[in-house]
């Protein structure tokens, strides 16, 4: 077994992984990027559509362009290791570090201060929501079948129906229709869209695909590969009842959420976040384990890469004060509130100004982002409008901060 | 092909594989046949995994008899074959008065059978054996002697033992006409045909129907389904034995199950349904399920799902197993209605053919090179850190972590290939490659390059389980994209 000892070790090289990466390499600390696959980019590398990078780089970049320019940010003294997957956390005689398995090196002890975790999500599928019928061949997650469709080059099938109006099944509706299929049809089952609006107009609307809100697949038919699929409205009785339909399709693409990827983590008996499947973060990033940090989809789901990237930003400074031994000064846990899903970090720093991003339970016109420290209103802002499927955000002032210090923040959209 | 043999046993399922492996031990030519592209695609695939206590069923029937014989060989197996098994034990919890006299009776049967160790419990000592239990229990029994296997690993592994020692397995060869010429079957599948001095119809849910084609017995196997849902490792509900509720005239009832593997698994149903070929699951029976098996277990949770499937029971009206040589016909074995507990009668159950084979006229001459032991398969997940490294310096395939939620190495997917499992359910059954949480979002498209890259057979010729299961449509540019759409670029 070899040994490597460094700075800090980030686990990912997607968007996320990659920007703490940088920033802290040109921090002046020696650090190493574990990556599982043999390319740099992570998920972004299959999204060759474009509307990446309006935020973070000012200007619309496609997925892979989107990594490419990160790539070239990387800088030369950073060590990355492709093709390497981090079996385990582990804290022991030798500090802090990983159990990495690598096909050209074996296995490597890695020793480092300081650990990012940015693994990323993975897709929701059949399994979790319990589509009755048959198991035949054809039914995938929409990221799989983007994968198939953009990096293998092969089509999943004919004629589609997608479950869930997320936003990779939004994209994959009008690649798959781009490719010459027949997207029958998205089945959605809540009263709303659950991905951005701008993917609804462009990529259902555009090419005439009936979107059927509050209906849902009751069943899958077919032996060996789709023959059809039942959809019904959405019921108490969660039966085949008035109203339902029969598509005959060969393929049934599934954009039913994301999760953040956090098998390491709970092995390694960090405490979590029940909200937002990730790791409870304190106001620089840091998880319940000293040292370890977390960052983009493993700590929350970003609807924006851009998003999840300045948050990797945040992380690398959260990391740098730790190695430092700069201590944050003592604020309060914050908390979510009426309508507000969950809120990322839990906690706030009175020493500077502090960002989160919050997911609102609602969908609202003329709303209010309101954050209290009791019954003051410390920090509030006007939301034309809100839905679960638009990550809102929140920076509060240092000065705001100080007057409240020791308090509980309470965020809540009214 | 036109390949004459001693015995075809038809079918490769546990039973066809346990009888074929029995029988390579003498010096004979044993043809195995099976109808779908890979062993135990069919009902051993989708079952509960249990390895039955005794008790369950009288002395005075066939399965009961061979149950009891079948539970004592398993260790010997585990030994020579190295499938997944554990000896977890089982237990029934009773919640009434009522259900505690029918526990007493089931104890009463097990003690007649000869089940080893068979204890009758209080409440105390139910929530002792198993804290997890809902503390409404009153009393119940406790069959150390039961346990719990991977099927379909079980399987692969008798039928590379009988290929190792001789036996000729045919795949995708399903039988639609057989004739007798002198002292031979013809048996056809299509176009292709074998001969064969004797037979033996191990046919799982289609012996009825294999049994008709050779003109033998008639009788009819009525299909009963059984729904099973698979939780996640990390559940709460996970119990250290197999928890039954008391059984009904039916059936055993819904369990709540630790595989050998690890997870927890629910069911199963019992539902006699009109067609062989459903294997799909409801609604009604998902609550069904979660209703039952929280009564047993109340940490059992609907989160922890990771996948459903469903199998299909064969069973004869007289609930009995049906093995015997048959009256119409010569030198016909007759292996059918093998439901439960037919995975753990099925190495006895082969003795048994074994022993009718010879009584009707097969000389067994026993072969001096037989070897019962196969090779341990190695996976990573299975091994300490030092081994992993040496293995990974060996073959640096098992370096490269192909299934993440199963710690699946490339170096592990390329040997199920090499082994003749071609599919990605084959793949999967061998493997655990897509067992997983993520249920194979992110090792599908990896395991088809490595099937193709082995086999040589085009990606878009892969399927999920043969015949038309085809993973993908075709590739980009096979469409006609031609008003596809008005979509702004």
């Amino acid at each position: 077994m070899k040994i490597r000892r460094i700075d800090v070790l980030v686990i990912g090289a997607g968007a996320s992984g990659l920007t703490s990466a940088i920033k802290l390499a040109e921090m002046g600390y020696e650090v190493s990027v574990v990556e599982r696959e043999n390319t740099l980019g992570g998920i972004l590398n299959q999204c060759i559509h474009s509307g990446f990078g309006l935020h973070y780089f000012n200007e619309e970049l496609t997925g892979p362009e989107f990594a490419d320019r990160l790539i070239g940010l990387l800088p030369d003294a950073l060590y990355l290791a492709p093709n390497a997957t981090v079996d385990r956390l582990i804290d022991d005689e030798n500090g802090l570090g990983a159990l990495v398995f690598s096909p050209e090196s074996g296995i490597t002890r890695y020793s480092s201060r300081a650990i990012v975790l940015a693994m990323g999500c993975r897709e929701r599928n059949r399994g979790n929501i319990h589509i009755p019928g048959s198991r035949p061949s054809g039914v995938y997650t929409a990221g799989l079948a983007q994968r198939l469709v953009n990096i293998e080059g092969y089509i999943p099938g004919k004629d589609v129906v997608i479950v869930g109006s997320g936003d990779i099944g939004l994209i994959m509706a009008r690649r798959m229709s781009w490719v010459g299929a027949k997207v029958h049809c998205v089945v959605e089952i809540q009263p709303y869209p659950s991905g951005l609006t701008r993917n609804i107009v462009q990529c259902l609307n555009d090419f005439n695909i009936p979107l059927h809100l509050s209906h849902v697949v009751t069943k899958i038919n077919g032996n060996d590969r789709v023959q059809s699929v039942e959809i019904s409205p959405v019921s108490r009785e969660k039966e085949r009842g008035p109203g339902s339909f029969t598509v005959e399709c060969d393929t049934l693409l599934l954009s039913v959420g994301l999760v953040p990827e956090n098998e390491l983590t709970r092995k390694f008996g960090i405490a979590m976040n029940h909200e937002t499947s990730g790791p409870k973060v304190d106001s620089r990033l840091m998880t319940s384990k000293p040292g370890v940090f977390a960052c983009g989809n493993v700590l929350h789901v970003h609807d924006l890469v851009d998003y999840a990237c300045e948050e990797a930003e945040r992380c690398a400074k959260g990391v740098d004060e730790f190695l430092r031994g700069v201590a944050p000064e003592t604020g309060g846990p914050v908390v979510s509130g009426a309508n507000v899903r969950y809120v990322v970090p839990g906690a706030y720093n009175p020493g500077s100004d502090n960002r989160f991003y919050l997911r609102p339970m609602i969908v609202k016109n003329k709303s209010r982002l309101s954050v209290r420290a009791g019954e003051v209103e410390i920090y509030g802002k006007n939301l034309p409008h809100v839905q679960p499927s638009e990550m809102v955000e929140a920076t509060l002032s240092k000065d705001a901060l100080k007057a409240c210090s020791g308090q509980t923040l309470e965020v809540r959209i009214e | 092909m036109q390949d004459s043999f001693d015995v075809a046993v038809i079918g490769a399922g546990v039973t066809g594989a346990a009888i074929a492996r029995r029988l390579s031990e003498y010096k004979l030519d044993v043809a195995l046949l099976e109808k779908e592209c890979d062993v135990s695609f069919g009902v051993s695939k989708a079952n509960s995994g249990i390895i039955h206590g005794g008790f369950h069923h009288s002395g005075s029937t066939l399965k009961g008899r061979l149950e009891i014989r079948g539970n004592r060989m398993f260790d010997q197996l585990e030994n020579e074959l190295h499938f997944p098994f554990r000896r977890c034990g089982i237990l029934i919890a009773a919640f009434s008065t009522e259900e505690m006299k029918q526990v007493e009776s089931l104890y009463a049967q097990g003690v007649a059978n000869q089940a080893i160790g068979i204890e009758l419990c209080n409440s105390d000592r139910m929530l002792a054996l198993e804290p997890k239990l809902n503390h409404d229990v009153v009393g119940g029994l406790h069959a150390p002697s039961g346990g719990i296997i991977e099927p379909y690993r079980f399987v692969f592994a008798l039928v590379e033992s009988a290929l190792k020692n001789g036996v000729r397995l045919i795949t995708e060869f399903e039988v639609d006409r057989a004739g007798r010429t002198g002292d031979l079957y013809d048996i056809y599948a299509g176009d292709r045909g074998i001969k064969a001095r004797y037979v033996v119809n191990a046919a799982g849910l289609f012996a009825d129907k294999v049994s008709k084609l050779f003109g033998a017995e008639e009788y009819t196997i009525i299909p009963r389904k059984g729904e099973e849902y698979l939780m996640d490792r990390e559940a709460a509900a996970l119990p250290s034995r197999v928890i039954f509720p008391v059984p009904s005239r039916v059936s055993k009832g819904m369990l709540v199950i630790p595989t050998a593997e690890g997870t927890t698994m629910l069911g199963p149903t019992a539902e006699q349904t009109g067609d062989k070929t459903d294997v799909s699951t409801s609604e009604e029976n998902f609550e069904r399920i979660f209703y039952s098996a929280r009564r047993l277990i109340p940490s059992v949770s609907e989160r922890d799902i990771i996948t459903s499937f469903a199998g299909v029971r064969p069973t004869l009206p007289e609930n009995d197993f049906f093995i015997a040589v048959s009256e119409r016909r010569p030198h016909f074995i007759q292996a059918a209605g093998i439901q439960s507990p037919g995975l753990t009668a099925s190495p006895a159950i082969a003795d048994y053919v074994k022993d009718l084979l010879k009584r009707d006229g097969l000389v067994l001459e026993e072969d001096p090179h037989y070897d019962p032991e196969i090779e341990p398969v190695q996976r990573i997940r299975n091994l300490d850190i030092e081994a992993i490294d040496r293995l990974i310096e060996r073959d640096p395939g098992y370096g490269e972590i192909i299934c993440r939620c199963e710690s699946v190495s490339r170096a592990e997917i390329i040997d199920a290939v090499r082994k003749g499992h071609t599919t990605l359910d084959g793949v999967k059954f061998y493997t655990r490659a897509q067992m997983g949480r993520c249920q194979g979002g992110f090792c599908t498209f990896r395991i088809l390059k490595i099937i193709s890259e082995e086999t040589g057979i085009p990606i878009d010729r892969i399927t999920k389980r043969g015949r038309g299961s085809y993973i993908v449509g075709g590739r980009i540019g096979d469409f006609d994209v031609a008003g596809a759409g008005t979509g702004r670029v």
